[in-house]
Parts: C-alpha cells; structure tokens; sequence
C-alpha cells in the first residue's frame, strides 16, 4: 500500500521542467531512498511530496488524498520533513528547538501537554540528545547538531517522515548512527521513512525501496538487490563501476571506477 | 546567480554604452534648466566667452554641478558595493556605518555653537564628521572577542548612525534658525557647488575609485565567507580595514560635497547585479556608472519639479529611482 | 527540567522558563521605578515614595492633582509608544531574519510622517493656521502607515513574500516617503516645517488622558494576538520550508504579520510621534536578556521598549531644562550606550 502517491507530476522552477509526468508510490512502512546526480531534481521532488514546491501539474496524494487540498496543520500531524541544511536562530536551545516539533498540536491554551512533553522526551532520547536540552544549538557539534534537527522531527510526531540528505556533512560514525536511528524507528514503530542519500552503498544497505532518478523521471525503482547494477550506475551517474555483494551485510556494493593507487588486482577494471 | 548581460563581451559593451549614455547625460545636465542653453552656447562659453548671462550659469553653476553630480554618484555607488560586502548585508549602506549621521551632526553643531555657515566651511566639517562617525563604528565593531565580524560592524553601525541622528535632531529641534540654514543641506544637493570644492575633494575620491576596482576580486574572495577567504590568501583583517577606508573616503567625500544622499548606496549595487550578476569585478565599474547616471539624472530632474525652485537631490533620486528599483527587486533575482 | 516551571492542566498547559521569567520580572519593576521617578520629576519634584502613594489615593490632593491630570497620561503615552514600537520591530526582525528590520527600516514609520506632515502642510493657510483640528493628526499617521504597510506587501507579492523582497520593497518606499517629506517641508512655510521636525523626531510633550484612552485598548488589544503569534515566530525562525512542513501558510501569516506590526508601530507613531531607534534596538536589547525565542523576547522588548521611551521623555524635560526636548532625541542616547554595553558582555 503506498502511503505517498504522485500521479502524473510536472515540476518546474520558472519554465525549467524539474520532473516530468511523474507517477510514483512510496511504499508506507518501508525506508525509501532517492538517489540520482546531483542537480537530477530529488531534492525537489522530495519537497514537492511535503507540499514545500507547489506542482506544476499533477498531484501529490497522502494516504490517498490530495495534498494540496488539506488542511496544512492536519498534513504536518502524518507528515514531517527536514530540509537540507535547517539553521537555527542563535542562541536557540535543544529544548527550544525540538519543542517546536509540537507546533501543529499545540494552540494558544495547549504549549506544554503531558502528550507534548512525552513525544519531546522520546525524541530527545532516541537522539541521545537529553544531557544537551540546554545547550545552544549553534555551539553543538555537526553530528550533534543534525540530531537536535532529526529530534524536532520525530517530536512531530508523524508516521511518515521525509529527510533531504540526512547525514551530509557527517563523519562515518556519526552517518551510520544517524541510518541506525531512523532504521530503528521504522524497524519497531513502522514509520515510513522517505530521504534522500548521496552514499550509494549505505542507501543500498539501509533502505528497502530505492528510487533512482534520471533525466526528469524514475529511471528504475525497487529492492536494491533486484535493481542496483553496473548498467544502473552508468546510466544514472555516468560512471563506470563494479557492484559487488557487501562482505558483511551481503547488499549491494558499488566501487566506482576513476584513477587511483592500485595495490592488488583483483578484477582488472576495464576503464571505457 | 546571473545578471541579464551573460558573457563578458556583452558585459564589457553594456560598460562602454553605460559611459556614452553617462556622457550624454551630463552633456544635457549642462544645458537643461531654468535658464535654457543650447550646446552651442555651452561649447561657445569655454571657446567665445562673452560674459552673457547663459555663458555664466554655463561656466559657474551647470558645468560644476554636472561634474560634482557624476563624481559623487560614482563614489556613492562603489561605497554601496563595499558596504553591503562588507556587512554582507544586502540591506546596508555607508549609512549603516553612520556617515551621513555623522556628517550632518558635525555640520549642524558648527551651525549651532560656531556659526558657520558657507558652504565651503561645511565641506571639511562634513568630511571630519564623517570620518569620526565611521571610524568609531569600526572601532566598537572591531572591540571584543573574534575582532570586526559582519553582525557586530552592522549593529554598532546602526547604533552609531542613531545616536549622531538623534543629537542632530535635538539641536535642530531646539534651534530652529539652524533648521532653516540646513534643511536644505540635509536633503542632499549638487545646486551651487564649486569646482573648487570638487577638485579639492577629487584626488582623494579618484584614488579611492581606483583602489576600490582593485580590491574587487578581493570582494568576490571575501563573499565566500570569512574562512574561505582566508584559505584563499586573503589578509582578510587588511582588506576589512582597506574596504572601511575607502567608504570613509567615497562616502565621506560625498556628503561633504553635497549633503546626505542616501537611496544610492542602497539600491545602485542591486541594480548593478541586476544587470551583471555577482562577480564584483564587474559589479564595481557598473555601480559606479549607475550611481553617477543616476544622481545626474536626477539632478537634472531636480530643476523641474518644483520650478522655478530646486528640489534637493536627494529627494528626486528616490523619488525616480524607487519605481526601477521595486521593479527589479519583483523582478526576482533574490530568491532567498 | 530544572529551569522550567511544568503548567500542565486539562484546559491549558505551558512550560515556564524560569531564568527568562526572573528577567521579566526585573524588567517589570525597572519599568514601574521608571514610571515613578518620570512622574515625579518636573517643575515641582515629588518623591517616588509620594507619587506612589498620590497614585494609590492616600497622597496630598495637590500631588494627586498634578499627577493624575498631567503627569500620569505622559508617561503612560511613552510607554505604551516605547512598548509598541520594540513590539513592532521584534516581529519585523523574526519575520524578516535581518538584524537591521525595523518598522523605520521598512517604511511604516516613512508613511505615517508623510501623512503626519502632509496633514501639517496642506491644512494650513497662508497665516499659519491649521484648518483642520490637530486632533485628527493621528489618525493621519496611522492611516499613513497602514497604507505603506499594504503597498509593501502587495508590491513585493509575487507567488508569495519573500522576507528578504518585503525589505527590500520596504527600503524603496521608505525612500520615496521620505523624500516626499522632505518635498514638502521644502514646500511649506518654515513654520511649518519646525513643528513636523519636532513630529518627526517623536515627542510626548502634551499628552493627556485622551490619548491613553485611544492608545490603551488598541495596545490591550494587540496582547492576546501577540501571544497567538509567539509559537508561529519561533517556528519562522527556521526559514520557510520547515515552517511549511510544520504546517504553517507562511505567506498569509507574513501578512498577519506585517499586520501586527503596523498595528502597534501605527499607534505609537500616530500619537508619538516617529521616534526612532526603539524598534531596531529594543528587541537587540532584549534578545541578549532572554535568548531567541519569542515567549521571552516579546515581553522583554516590550518593556525595554517602554522603559527607554520613559527615560528619554524624562531626560527631554531635564536636561535643557527649562527648554523641552522631544524624547524621541533621547532614545538613541539612553539605549545606544547600554546595547553597546551589552555587545561586548555577551561576547
């Protein structure tokens, strides 16, 4: 069952087509990974889906209704999205940002319910970000920092999720917990989770569904271990490379090709 | 982000229609007005003077006030660039720095306390008011940790500003014959200038202009951020300091010669963006074309609104460049 | 949660930073010590302690007398005035994340003075005689700011407001305004133009009961929208795509907005006159008290607002004395030193 549908959705920025006659589902309790080159309009498809970029034509459903015809509040408590790069203003705290999670359930009575305190709590525990309520954000460090963000958006509370580029900027560690939590997150409580990934290989090892986008459209679309190849690769990225299986988890792992040491051939790569 | 002149051929011919037009402009400026002159008549007064009453105005008052006009908008608009470089604020101007308060309070306490009131005396008053005023700016957003950062110049800055403002206001509210002996010079006008005040100021403004074409791939380098910048070569504190000076310089000259013009440095940059995107390489020369069509044109507007009065200056120049100006900004270049 | 007060009942629940509340509360009795040493300072000096108990009813008739029927209406007018116009430029600052907006910055301030001065102007003949009663001024001023407050918005609508088209679009008009003021001062006889310098620089000088009557329930009024807009500043902050995804029209609440701040800066200028500086600094001043967010920062600006009115209206009556000096000359000098101050503290 798909929880976000687009059908037949033109995209554009002033008269550059971004995305053209698009149908697309994402699959509801499962991860979804967009990847594509950059510049290829998954950011943008990306907000669309959040109504941030209204449509061209076409339309954007959620749970089988229109988007664009909701009420906004209503959207906000089954859908949240983190943008690329959030900052905050200066001197804000972790309390004050992740509280802002709770924005489409509170009202001029309401800022601070049980329900309000308890959905900021867990978001700030799973983050691991409870010692630092009242640190200001902008003295966090980057991993930090991109947790306090995630954490405003679990505090919203909503099924569906939709992340632009998560862990850019992020060292190994700090990506791979940031994949864990989100994974775990879908894993025991069956959130729908939507984002968009540069790593090709941690895309591959984390989602169930991968979208790859090319040329205004989906260029193919599916469990990575059915559709991630070589061909894939070239085509969508225009890089010639080796998919191999991951000697550890087994999915699918891409070496892109390039220049380089090389130490010890093991497959000779056959440069075009 | 690009302007709607691409390619630098193109940028280069706008540059070269930009000076004719400039050209053509003060040529009219010379011989529009009250008084009606001819271009024969204006070139007869520097070939055939006759002492005729079109000659005088021609050689004393049109002549002079079309040079200090250009001369002064060019300053103005290259200031512009700098400013809003420097702060890394689209909104600032040499205001921000308070120049104009700091000129307008110097001239309006020596009306007060000193009796001045030529406004030659003005000229050198203005340019030390100026000075003063940006240099305690710069000093307050320089003082503290992590020295002269975009936030702290523009604040102190604009503290700055309204403190000069407001003492100019006490004393203009608390005398009301200074109020009537500077009304007019706190608009902004190039009307009765010499070309002595001019060419006592000009050297110093011709330096500045040259010095500030120079720094204009440091601008593009200091755009970046303050860490990139660096990582480029950039002596980042010396170039803050350079592009601080030569505001004090454009901008100080300017509202020594003719008062408080303040919508230029403001929007003429934007306009110059407009037209050839961000590299300041360009944006520079086109500023500085920009603001001196401007404040000429506006000049030459200025006889006519009120004939046979003259309008300050600085009045017409927002009331003609504010309409250009809402265009480009709907125009939508600036997206965030 | 130590820092925090938890309110959580059935019909309402708030959560209550206590240092920023603390401040407030410092903040609230500066105001009133203000307010009492203002009401006390004139040609007679009464001590706070006797306007205290003047103002409570157990005091000397005579003090009663003066400080009811001149004092009081005064210092109330400055407040209120200092108050709306720090209001008007902490929302001004949230919507349009600059440092430097303020309600002067964007031209509202511009459009009451044009309409303040053309009132001055146009409605007097030749012998110096207003032709209209000068009680209609305000409402000059204030229609001159909704105005601009609405052709700013409609000029820099365009699929939506951008923050940084709206100040721009602001900057422009606020130029062509305050050209045209000075057109017109030009224009009209200098007798004229002395007494529209005075308007412009802001002054309470002569304000009575009449005008707190008309600014009080206007600046009532405006607190419970304020406090409705709190939540919805805070989540602007974080630019307009995450206030989008948090459910917020972001465009028709820009106008709510500019709405609000012209509400409180309309007011405050139309019976005070353009007093600058209070509303680029007084929310600075706040911000660096109480932090970034706005369930802080609106009652801090608020009273820093009103407090720096206050003293700047009691520093225009003394330090000339006797000669009055608008107190809009005083605000820049009472506020600039301590913001300065403060700059360098919090570094």
């Amino acid at each position: 069952m798909a929880v976000l549908t687009t059908s037949n959705l033109t995209l554009s920025y002033g008269k550059k087509p971004i995305i053209d006659e698009l149908n697309l589902q994402i699959p509801k309790g499962k991860i979804t990974v967009f990847i594509g080159s950059n510049g290829c309009g998954k950011s943008t498809l990306l907000r669309s889906m959040a109504r941030l970029l209204q449509p061209k034509t076409g339309h954007v459903l959620l749970n089988g209704k229109d988007i664009a015809k909701r009420s906004t509040k209503q959207v906000a408590k089954e859908l949240a999205i983190l943008p690329q790069g959030p900052a905050a203003p200066e001197g804000l705290t972790v309390l004050q940002l992740v509280k802002q999670g709770r924005f489409p359930y509170q009202s001029w009575l309401q800022q601070w319910s049980a329900e309000d305190e308890k959905a900021v709590m867990n978001a700030l525990r799973a983050t691991n970000l409870l010692s630092f309520m009242e640190t200001p954000v902008d003295s966090l460090s980057g991993g930090q920092r991109q947790r306090a963000w995630i954490a405003m958006t679990l505090a919203q509370g909503t099924d569906t999720i939709l992340l632009d580029e998560p862990t850019t900027y992020l060292d190994m560690t700090h990506q791979v917990e940031i994949l864990d939590l989100l994974f775990e997150l879908n894993e025991k409580e069956q959130r729908t989770i939507v984002m968009v990934l540069h790593d090709l290989n941690l895309a591959c090892r984390y989602a169930h569904h991968i979208v790859a986008i090319q040329d205004k459209t989906v260029y193919a679309q599916g469990a990575p271990e059915e559709i991630m190849n070589e061909q894939l690769v070239e085509d969508v990225f225009q890089m010639p490379s080796t998919v191999i299986p991951d000697p550890v988890f087994g999915t699918p792992m891409c070496i892109p090709y390039g220049k380089g040491r090389v130490v010890r051939h093991v497959n000779t790569p056959q440069y075009a | 982000m690009n302007g709607i002149l691409y390619g630098n051929n193109r940028k280069a011919a706008g540059l070269i229609i930009g000076i004719i037009l400039a050209l053509i402009i003060m040529a009219l400026s010379v011989v529009l007005g009250y008084t009606n002159t001819s271009f024969k008549q204006a070139i007869e007064a520097y070939t055939a003077f006759n002492g005729s009453n079109e000659h005088l105005i021609i050689q004393l008052s049109r002549v002079p006030r079309s040079l200090v006009g250009m001369a002064v908008g060019i300053s103005l608009g290259i200031a512009g660039v700098l400013m809003q470089a420097l702060t890394r604020n689209p909104i600032a101007s040499p205001d921000i720095f308070g120049i104009n308060a700091g000129a307008g309070f110097f001239i309006v306490f020596s009306v007060t306390f000193l009796g001045i009131s030529s406004i030659q005396q003005f000229m050198w008053i203005g340019f030390l008011g100026a000075a003063v005023a940006a240099g305690l700016a710069y000093a307050l957003g320089s003082a503290g940790k992590g020295g002269l950062t975009p936030v702290k110049l523009t604040l102190a800055g604009a503290v700055m500003a309204a403190l000069f403002a407001s003492l100019t206001q006490g004393m203009l509210v608390t005398n009301e014959k200074a109020l009537d002996e500077v009304l007019f010079w706190l608009a902004g006008s190039v009307e009765g200038r010499k070309l002595s005040m001019l060419t006592a100021v000009i050297p110093a403004l011709a330096f500045a202009w040259i010095v500030s074409v120079l720094l204009s791939r440091q601008l593009n380098a200091f755009a970046l951020g303050e860490d990139v910048a660096v990582s480029l070569g950039q002596k980042t504190v010396i170039f803050k300091l350079a592009a601080a000076l030569m505001v004090i310089l454009l901008a100080g000259g300017s509202v020594a010669i003719a008062g408080p013009i303040s919508f230029i440095g403001i929007v003429v940059p934007h306009f110059a963006r407009f037209l050839v995107g961000n590299d300041h390489r360009w944006i520079v020369p086109y500023s500085a074309l920009i603001g001196g069509i401007m404040l000429v044109l506006a000049d030459i507007g200025a006889r006519y609104i009120i004939m046979p009065e003259e309008a300050p200056v600085g009045v017409v120049t927002a009331l003609i460049g504010t309409p250009f100006f809402i265009y480009i900004v709907r125009k939508g270049i600036f997206q965030k | 949660m130590r820092k925090y007060w938890v309110l959580q009942r059935k019909s309402f629940s708030y959560l209550i930073d206590k240092k920023t509340t603390l401040a407030i509360m410092v903040l609230s009795i500066a105001s009133i010590a203000a307010m009492l040493i203002s009401i006390g300072v004139g040609d007679m000096y009464i001590a706070p302690w006797d306007v205290f108990t003047a103002l409570i009813g157990t005091g000397l008739d005579i003090n009663e007398l003066i400080i009811t029927e001149f004092r009081l209406p005064r210092v109330l007018v400055a407040f209120i005035a200092g108050a709306s116009l720090a209001l008007s430029g902490a929302i001004l600052q949230g919507v349009i994340r600059n440092p430097l907006a303020s309600p002067d910055m964007i031209g509202i301030t511009g459009g009451a003075g044009f309409a303040a001065v053309g009132f001055l102007t146009m409605f007097s003949d030749d012998s110096n005689n207003l032709l209209l009663s000068i009680n209609y001024l305000p409402i000059f001023a204030f229609a001159g700011a909704t105005v601009v407050a609405f052709l700013i918005y409609a000029l820099a609508w365009k699929n939506g407001v951008t923050p940084i088209r709206l100040i721009l679009i602001g900057i422009g008009l606020m130029a062509l305004f305050q050209a045209l003021t000075t057109l017109m001062m030009l224009i009209g006889p200098i007798y004229r133009a002395s007494q529209a310098t005075v308007w412009l620089t802001g002054t309470v000088y002569g304000t009575s009961w009449k005008e707190v009557k008309a600014m009080l329930p206007w600046f009532l009024g405006m607190l419970p929208i304020l406090i409705l807009l709190v939540r919805r500043l805070n989540i602007q902050g974080f630019g307009d795509d995450l206030a989008m995804g948090a459910g917020i029209a972001v465009h028709r609440e820009r106008f709510m907005l500019l709405m609000a701040c012209t509400a409180l800066a309309g007011s405050a200028v139309a019976f005070a006159g353009a007093i600058g500086f209070v509303g680029l600094i007084g929310p600075h001043i706040a911000r660096r008290i109480t932090g970034s967010s706005f369930g802080g920062l609106f009652p801090a600006s608020a009273l820093i607002g009103g407090i720096m009115v206050v003293l700047a209206d009691l520093a225009g009556r003394t330090v000339f004395s006797p000669l009055e000096v608008p107190a809009g000359v005083f605000t820049a000098a009472i506020g600039a030193p301590y913001f300065i101050y403060l700059l360098f503290k919090n570094q």
